[in-house]
């Protein structure tokens, strides 16, 4: 197997969104809350979500790690705006291919700016890192899905 | 024959040969990314000589059997190498007596056996424990569980800005309440040599409480004199100084492991076991139940053979001649933030870093590109990233075999960190 190269992993695009994120802050108006950290190495972030009629109306993070996990977080915010809910789940599912090297995911153009991430898949140990953000979506989406329920 | 120089003048040691001793650890002759590997995590876990490899080897191949279970050859043999493992790893740390030595999986398993052979019957509602911020997980959680179960109190000793303890609060955290104090020797994370000699005998003045030292990190380093240290307990591990993994020794002052009730219970640790009930077997063994780690055993005994034949009062000095010219190439990176004493005679072997342009594991990623091997993240040890208010530093860590070339490696390699992030 060919040698995995650091240009691939570190895209200008990559360092961009982790010098400047977007989405970046909090809100006052949230209605879900997640805080996630990737025990093993401490990154962490906290994502908040409002949604109405059914789509993201707004969505932003906090936290601190390394620049994978950051432009991943960031990425992803920029996505989700105005997405339909039941889009969510497609898109991580898609996310996640592409960390597993689907090269057909990392041509995806749903995914915006996160296919600058694909080079990932070749470090391993960064997947996780990569992968925080969907992570702390998926655990929102479940949150507001049982308070929606339970009301 | 060696020749003691009859001047008058006391022997200079001779610096140890990390060149030539390289050669005898064959993980160290690889490329990694196309680059030859240095190997900078030493802290974490240690390279292994041929030595140490052909004495596990040989004692598979030659003597394996189950040790004082049989009368055939073989057991003879293999009880043999396993006591004389014992009575080697005794003496790397100065102990008088083989048999206050208790085989262990290592540092972490050396701590719970405390935790719950002596704790649980001696700590109650109430009680404290006193240990440091500087502590390993593994000298925390073992007496955080012990916290939850009898309802004792934790306390620490505080670290200053460049992690040492402060000590003008131990008065104060000592009273007749304190049952233990558990102090790590030197840190992981840091690297801070701690005083021990210095404040064991005042936990001794003031308290009658249990004194361990987590050794994991003193032990593969510092000339350790159990007895001089006047502590109770010493534990620590075999692959942090060149030994296999899963292998480790607690040592005991002798009245301390005969008035404790046994850890685990099983075969190799009874005298007499009747219908209801069963007598122990004698110290060390009312503490090693089951069949033991009987090749591990070797290793680490062969592995405290080879650091002799190194020279113990070179490792020291070596590993503090590449801290501190390591400290000095270092402290050019623009945006490096250095952790742990400034003096370099307080410090072991390890250098935690930060750089403000990069986080901890885009640094280790990319160094890892260029061949070089160090660990980013907490280090087990959460409350010592608390007190510096960081999630990680990036950490390298020196033993025997490293040179000054690796240090030069790890600057360069640094300085292509910064080339992308900077
Ligand atoms: C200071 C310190 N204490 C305890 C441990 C735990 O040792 P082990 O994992 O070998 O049980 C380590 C290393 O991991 C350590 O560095």
């Amino acid at each position: 197997m060919q040698e995995p190269q650091l240009n691939s992993l570190y895209q200008q695009l990559i360092l961009e969104h982790y010098r400047n994120p977007r989405n970046k802050g909090e809100m006052d108006d949230s209605q879900v809350e997640v805080h996630m950290r990737n025990p093993s190495c401490g990154d962490e972030i906290k994502l908040q979500l409002r949604v109405e009629h059914g789509r993201i109306a707004d969505v932003r993070f906090t936290g601190q790690g390394c620049s994978i996990s950051q432009a991943a977080v960031s990425m992803m915010t920029q996505l989700l705006k105005g997405k339909p809910v039941d889009d969510v789940g497609s898109m991580a599912d898609r996310f996640t291919e592409m960390m597993h090297g689907d090269e057909e995911a990392a041509k995806d153009r749903r995914m915006g700016d996160l296919r600058a991430l694909a080079g990932v898949s070749r470090f391993p140990v960064r997947v996780k890192c990569a992968l925080l953000g969907f992570d702390a979506l998926q655990e929102a989406l479940r949150k507001l899905g049982d308070s929606s329920t339970e009301n | 024959m060696a020749t003691r120089a009859d001047s008058g003048h006391p022997v200079q040691t001779p610096a140890l040969d990390a060149h030539a001793l390289r050669r005898d650890f064959p993980a160290l002759q690889q490329e990694v990314h196309g680059h030859p590997l240095v190997y900078l995590d030493n802290a974490a876990t240690t390279q292994k000589p041929v030595a140490v490899l052909d004495a596990v080897q040989r004692y598979y191949r030659e003597d394996n059997a189950n040790v004082h279970r049989g009368i055939h050859e073989l057991s003879r043999r293999a009880t043999e190498a396993y006591e004389g493992a014992r009575a080697k790893v005794a003496r790397w740390i100065g102990a008088a007596d083989p048999s206050e030595v208790v085989w262990t999986r290592g540092t972490t398993d050396g701590i719970n056996l405390l935790a719950a052979a002596w704790g649980l019957d001696h700590v109650k509602e109430g009680d404290e424990i006193l240990l440091s911020v500087l502590e390993h997980h593994s000298n925390l959680v073992p007496w955080h569980l012990l916290a939850r179960r009898t309802g004792a109190r934790i306390r620490y000793i505080e670290i200053d800005d460049q992690g040492e303890w402060i000590l003008d609060d131990l008065p104060e955290l000592l009273n007749e309440r304190t049952r233990i104090v558990s102090l790590s020797h030197v840190s992981n994370s840091l690297g801070s040599i701690n005083p021990v000699e210095q404040v064991v005998p005042e936990i001794r003045a003031r308290t009658d409480a249990l004194i361990v030292l987590d050794g994991a990190q003193g032990a593969p380093l510092l000339p350790v004199d159990v007895h001089g240290l006047g502590v109770d307990f010493y534990a620590f591990s075999g692959h942090k100084m060149c030994g296999p993994t899963g292998i480790g020794a607690l040592w005991g002052r002798r009245d301390r492991l005969e008035a404790m009730e046994p850890y685990q219970g099983g075969g190799e640790m009874i005298s007499l076991v009747e219908r209801d009930a069963s007598t122990w077997a004698e110290v060390p063994h009312k503490f090693e139940a089951g069949t033991p780690n009987m090749a591990g055993a070797v290793g680490m005994g062969a592995a405290v053979d080879y650091l002799e034949s190194v020279g113990r009062d070179a490792i020291l000095a070596w590993e503090q001649a590449l801290v501190r010219y390591a400290l000095d190439r270092l402290s050019d990176l623009p945006g490096i933030t250095i952790y742990g004493p400034r003096a370099v005679e307080r410090r072991s072997g390890v250098v935690s870093f930060t750089l403000e342009a990069a986080h901890p594991h885009d640094i280790s990623t990319i160094v890892d590109m260029h061949g070089v091997a160090i660990r980013a993240g907490h280090h087990c040890a959460q409350l010592v990233m608390q007190r510096y208010g960081t999630a990680a530093t990036a950490r390298a860590s020196f033993y025997i075999y490293n040179t000054r070339e690796d240090v030069d490696r790890l600057v360069s390699s640094l300085h292509e960190v910064l080339k992308i992030f900077g």
